[in-house]
C-alpha cells in the first residue's frame, strides 16, 4: 500500500514537469525523425545501414530510457535536499518501500516510452510483429540500469550535480558507446572493446535481437546488462540505506 | 505519565560531540521548547528522538518504545515538521495531506476525512487544489504542520516551525499550535523567545551539546537572577547580559 502511494506520488511529480515529458516521451521521437531524414539522404550505393530503421529503433528505445537516470536522480536528490525525504524517513516507511516506490514509476515510464518509440518506428518502416511487444519488455528490463544510476547519484549528489552527471555525462556515454549515433562495428579497435565492456551496447543488441526474432542472442547480452544493473542497485541501496539511518554516505 | 524519557543520550561525529549525555523527561501533553544557539544540538536531539539518526550512546524511550530497539514502533506514534517545509512540490495541498495519511496506514475514507479536518483546522481551504510549490511561505508552513498532524501523532516534533514567517503568519501558527496543547506532546525548537514564552510549558536550554537548564520561564529567570527569558537564555548559553 505504502509503495503504491509513494509510487503514485513519484509519477505525478515527474509527469507534472513539462521538461520531463519532453525528454521522456518527445525527444526520442524527434531523434527518430531527424535520423530517419539523414538515413533517407544517404545514397543506396553507400551501402550504410547504420540509420536504417531496424538499427535505429532499438538504439533509440534504449537511448530514451537513459533519461530515467536523470528523472530518478533529480527526484531523489530534490526530495533529499528539500527535507521531504526526512519527513518520510521519520514515518513507518521502510527502505524497501522507498526503493520500489522510486523504481516502479520509472518502469511504467520506460514501458510507455519504449512503446511510443517502437510504434513510431513502425510508422517509419519497422515491421510490426509480435516481437515488438517482447522488445518493449526487454527495453523496460534494460532501463533498470538507468534507474539504478539515478537512485545512486540522487542519494549522493545535489540536483545540479545529478543534472550534470545523469543528464549530460551518462546520456552522452550511453548514446556514443551504444552504437546509436556512430557505427561501433565499423570503428572497431579500442572503441569497440570499450563499448563491449560497458552495458549500453549490450542493451541495444538485446532489444535488436528481440525485434529481429533472434531469441538465442537476447540472453547473452541481457546477462551483461543485468549484471551491471545488480551491482549498481546494490550500491544504490547501500548508499540510500546509509542516508536513511542518518550516516554520511 | 512521561511521553519521553531520555537517558544519557549522546551523538558524536568523529571527534565532535553534537549531543553530550542528555537526560530529560517530557510529560504527555506537555509543550516542551528546546532552545539553544546554532549548533547547540537541538536539531540533532530531535533527529535522534524521531529515529532519523542513531544515538552514539544512551537511549530515549517514547511512550514505552526505545528509539534504539524499536524505532519502527516509535515511528508509528510520532510525526515531524522539519526545519524546511518538506512538502511534495508538484502535489496539491489535498494530495500532500492524503499521501501522508496513507503512508501512516489510514484507509482512503479515513485519509479523506482527516484531510478535510486538517484543511479546515489550518485554513487551507482556499488553496486546497493548488500545488505546494505555488503556495506562500506561510501557507507551506501550515501545510507542513498539517502533514505532521494528519497521522494523529502522540508526539509531535516541530523544528523551527515559524522560521521565515511574517508576524501575522507566525501568530496564526501560534494559535494552531496552542490548540494542540494538552492533546499532543510537542517538542518545539525555535530561535524566537517570544514564541517560547507564548507557547511552552517548560523550556530546555542547550549549549555545546549539553542541557544547561530546564524549567519554566519563571524558574529560569530566577535561577539566573535575570528579569526576562532573553537574559536568562544569554546567561545559560554562555553569553554576557
Amino acid at each position: 500500500m505504502r509503495i503504491i502511494l509513494f509510487a503514485k506520488r513519484n509519477i505525478k511529480e515527474i509527469l507534472r514537469d513539462p521538461i520531463n515529458l519532453f525528454f521522456g516521451l518527445g525527444f526520442p521521437l524527434i531523434l527518430l525523425v531527424l535520423l530517419s531524414v539523414i538515413n533517407a539522404s544517404i545514397p543506396p550505393e553507400a551501402n550504410n545501414p547504420m540509420f536504417s530503421i531496424e538499427n535505429l529503433a532499438p538504439g533509440l528505445a534504449m537511448f530514451g530510457t537513459a533519461f530515467m537516470a536523470l528523472f530518478t536522480g533529480m527526484l531523489v536528490s530534490k526530495d533529499r535536499t528539500s527535507s521531504f525525504l526526512m519527513r518520510l524517513f521519520a514515518s513507518p516507511m521502510t527502505s524497501f518501500d522507498f526503493i520500489l516506490g522510486y523504481t516502479l514509476p520509472m518502469l511504467v515510464m520506460s514501458l510507455a516510452q519504449a512503446a511510443i518509440t517502437l510504434l513510431a518506428s513502425c510508422i517509419a518502416g519497422l515491421e510490426l510483429t509480435g516481437n515488438l511487444l517482447l522488445a518493449i519488455l526487454v527495453t523496460m528490463l534494460t532501463s533498470l540500469l538507468f534507474v539504478g544510476f539515478g537512485l545512486l547519484f540522487g542519494s549522493l549528489l545535489n540536483d545540479k550535480a545529478v543534472g550534470g552527471i545523469c543528464g549530460a555525462l551518462l546520456t552522452n556515454v550511453a548514446g556514443w558507446l551504444s552504437g546509436v549515433f556512430i557505427p561501433i562495428d565499423l570503428i572497431g579497435g579500442a572503441f569497440k572493446k570499450a563499448a563491449e565492456i560497458l552495458p549500453f551496447y549490450h542493451s541495444v543488441q538485446a532489444i535488436k535481437a528481440t525485434l529481429d526474432g533472434n531469441f538465442v542472442e537476447i540472453l547473452p547480452h541481457l546477462i551483461i546488462v543485468l549484471g551491471y544493473t545488480i551491482v549498481i542497485f546494490i550500491l544504490a541501496i547501500i548508499v540510500f540505506h546509509r542516508r536513511m539511518s542518518g550516516d554520511k554516505a | 505519565m512521561n511521553a519521553i524519557t531520555i537517558t544519557n543520550l549522546s551523538k558524536k561525529y568523529g571527534g565532535f560531540t553534537a549531543v553530550d549525555n542528555l537526560n530529560l523527561t517530557i510529560e504527555q501533553g506537555e509543550l516542551f521548547a528546546l532552545l539553544g544557539i546554532n549548533g547547540a544540538g537541538k536539531t540533532t536531539t530531535i533527529k535522534m528522538l524521531s529515529c532519523l539518526i542513531k544515538p552514539t550512546s544512551g537511549n530515549a524511550v517514547l511512550l514505552g518504545d526505545s528509539v534504539r530497539e524499536h524505532p519502527q514502533a516509535v515511528k508509528e506514534k510520532i510525526n515531524i515538521s522539519p526545519q524546511e517545509t518538506a512538502v511534495a512540490a508538484n502535489l496539491s495541498v489535498i494530495e500532500n495531506l492524503e499521501l501522508t495519511a496513507g503512508i501512516y496506514g489510514q484507509d482512503i475514507k479515513t485519509a479523506k476525512e482527516m484531510t478535510e479536518e486538517m484543511v479546515s483546522q489550518f485554513g487551507l481551504d482556499g488553496v486546497r487544489n493548488k500545488k505546494a510549490k505555488q503556495l506562500s511561505g506561510g501557507m507551506q508552513r501550515r501545510l507542513s504542520i498539517a502533514m505532521a498532524l494528519i497521522s494523529n501523532p502522540q508526539v509531535l516534533f516541530l523544528d523551527e516551525p515559524t522560521l521565515g514567517l511574517d508576524v501575522l503568519a507566525r501568530r496564526e501558527l501560534w494559535a494552531s499550535i496552542q490548540a494542540l496543547k494538552g492533546k499532543v506532546t510537542i517538542v518545539l525548537t525555535t530561535h524566537y523567545l517570544e514564541e517560547v514564552e507564548a507557547l511552552s510549558d517548560r523550556i530546555g536550554i542547550m549549549a555545546n551539546g549539553k542541557l544547561a537548564a530546564v524549567g519554566t520561564v519563571a524558574e529560569l529567570t530566577e535561577q539566573t537572577g535575570t528579569n526576562k527569558l532573553e537574559d536568562a537564555f544569554v546567561v545559560l548559553s554562555g553569553g554576557a547580559v
